[in-house]
């Protein structure tokens, strides 16, 4: 039922797709970071923004990922927007976590007394420096981990961009699959390869977590 | 959002729906997207109590089960919780028959989907019944009550009003997971879409319907949690005041 040597075999193959699943991680997980950062700080600064981003936040958590890469996909052409599938895949997926990141940094400035607002008024410093420098840097620190758990989470998703034919680990697996008729291997494999991954930066998040406590502990 | 927000949009989106459904780019699609929508509610209903069952198990489990139960409860919590749904779903519909199992694709689909969920619902459960104070188990101990009585009298009903906001999360999350199944052939909302999408390439109409309805579906959802938050809140409050 489980033959070692086609997992050996068949491994070479998984690695350089899971490189591809990495690539996808990342670079997805960079627009969420920057995108949410910006949402959530066009809410203060221009408070009239704040309608239109949070129905749009809620039209894009409430709808599939999966639907949300098809249309980037199908949909993109129609409009002038013709993207490869790689491309296509990283934008929704990025897209899709700003939403949720958004969220989290919104949380992360409320948490920032007022007092630091009314206090930056007095030394005659100017809004967009504020946020740069007095609000931010205490407004990220708490929410690293938070942040770090939707890293794990669009890490897990990556296989929806097998849906659109991207070449990573869980389309490397299925193409293995249909070409030897052995699903075993390859789908467990990736299913090791994602619980290996969450649990170390599971743990990798407790770490962090535990260190951001014992520095900014007030 | 607001609950009077919350019911607007819901009145908006299905207003739009009507709308859409009635222009004529719109009205071919329209029998083939309701009966995925069908498979979709009927794969999220069967999967979600699927997994308030599997999270409260393996939540009990993992506080308070002898050492062999305990582990088996945070071995499932911690595979279902570490892998993607989709590895999962494939997992059990084409590797499960390699071991002499073989699952229908609806059966896969609600197993995996309710599995997944539930081992997240599991940790919501432990947090709300961790969170119960301490003072109410004293309290029963005082009273003489078994652990089974004082859990299923006392702690778990006090835990259920916290929980149903977490839950409210979770059900979005699983409506949003059942997308998943038109990859294991099943003909849900996603996999009509994408069929009718290679069949007549009106991909913008398809595409936007499928959208709406999938939005109309999570606020439903939001709005009914949202009500049961309030129902459940309600009892609480009027506890405390008394």
């Amino acid at each position: 039922m489980w033959d070692w040597g086609f997992a050996l075999e068949i491994l070479p193959t998984l690695a350089k797709a899971a490189i591809v699943t990495v690539q996808v991680t990342l670079l997805g997980f960079l627009i969420a970071l920057s995108l949410g950062l910006a949402l959530a700080a066009a809410r203060i600064m221009q408070p009239w923004t704040a309608v239109p981003i949070s129905l749009a936040v809620e039209l894009i958590r409430s709808t599939p990922l999966l639907i949300q890469i098809f249309f980037l996909y199908f949909v993109g052409p129609s409009f002038g927007l013709t993207l490869d599938a790689m491309t296509a895949g990283i934008l929704a997926i990025g897209l899709h976590y700003a939403a949720y990141c958004s969220e989290v940094y919104r949380a992360g400035f409320e948490s920032v007394p007022r007092g630091q607002w009314e206090a930056s008024v007095a030394l005659n410093l100017g809004r967009w420096t504020t946020l740069r420098d007095i609000i931010i840097p205490q407004a990220i620190p708490p929410v690293v981990p938070a942040l770090g758990n939707y890293l794990v989470a669009l890490f897990k998703e990556t296989p929806l961009l097998s849906a659109i034919a991207v070449m990573e680990l869980m389309q490397s697996a299925k193409i293995i699959g249909s070409q030897t008729f052995r699903y075993n291997e390859p789908i467990t494999l990736v299913g090791l390869f994602f619980l290996v991954m969450s649990l170390a930066s599971a743990w990798a998040i407790r770490r962090v977590e535990a260190g951001i406590n014992r520095r900014y502990r007030r | 959002m607001g609950l009077r927000g919350l019911a607007g949009l819901l009145a908006l989106t299905i207003a739009t729906i009507w709308y859409l459904s009635g222009l004529e780019d719109y009205r071919i699609f329209v029998p083939g997207l309701a009966q995925g929508a069908a498979m979709t509610v009927q794969i999220t209903a069967a999967a979600a109590v699927l997994a308030v069952t599997a999270a409260l198990v393996a939540a009990l489990l993992k506080l308070y089960g002898p050492a062999p139960l305990r582990w088996l409860a945070v071995t499932y919590i911690e595979i279902f919780r570490g892998t993607s749904a989709l590895v999962q779903l494939f997992w059990l519909y084409f590797v499960l028959p390699v071991f002499g199992i073989t699952l229908e694709a609806y059966t896969a689909a609600v197993i995996g989907i309710g599995l997944n969920i539930g081992a997240y619902g599991a940790e919501v459960v432990r947090g709300a019944i961790v969170a119960v104070p301490r003072g109410q188990w004293e309290a029963t101990v005082a009273l003489n009550m078994s652990r089974a009585q004082a859990l299923r009298r006392i702690i778990l009903p006090q835990a259920f009003a916290a929980m149903i906001p977490p839950w409210g999360n979770l059900f979005i999350e699983l409506l949003k997971t059942t997308a998943l199944v038109s990859m294991i052939t099943l003909g849900d909302l996603a996999f009509r879409a994408q069929q009718m999408n290679q069949t007549t390439m009106k991909t913008v109409q398809i595409f936007t319907l499928v959208l709406l309805i999938y939005l109309a579906m999570s606020l439903v959802i939001t709005i009914a949690m949202r009500l049961l938050e309030r129902r459940a809140g309600r009892g609480i409050l009027r506890a405390r005041a008394a």
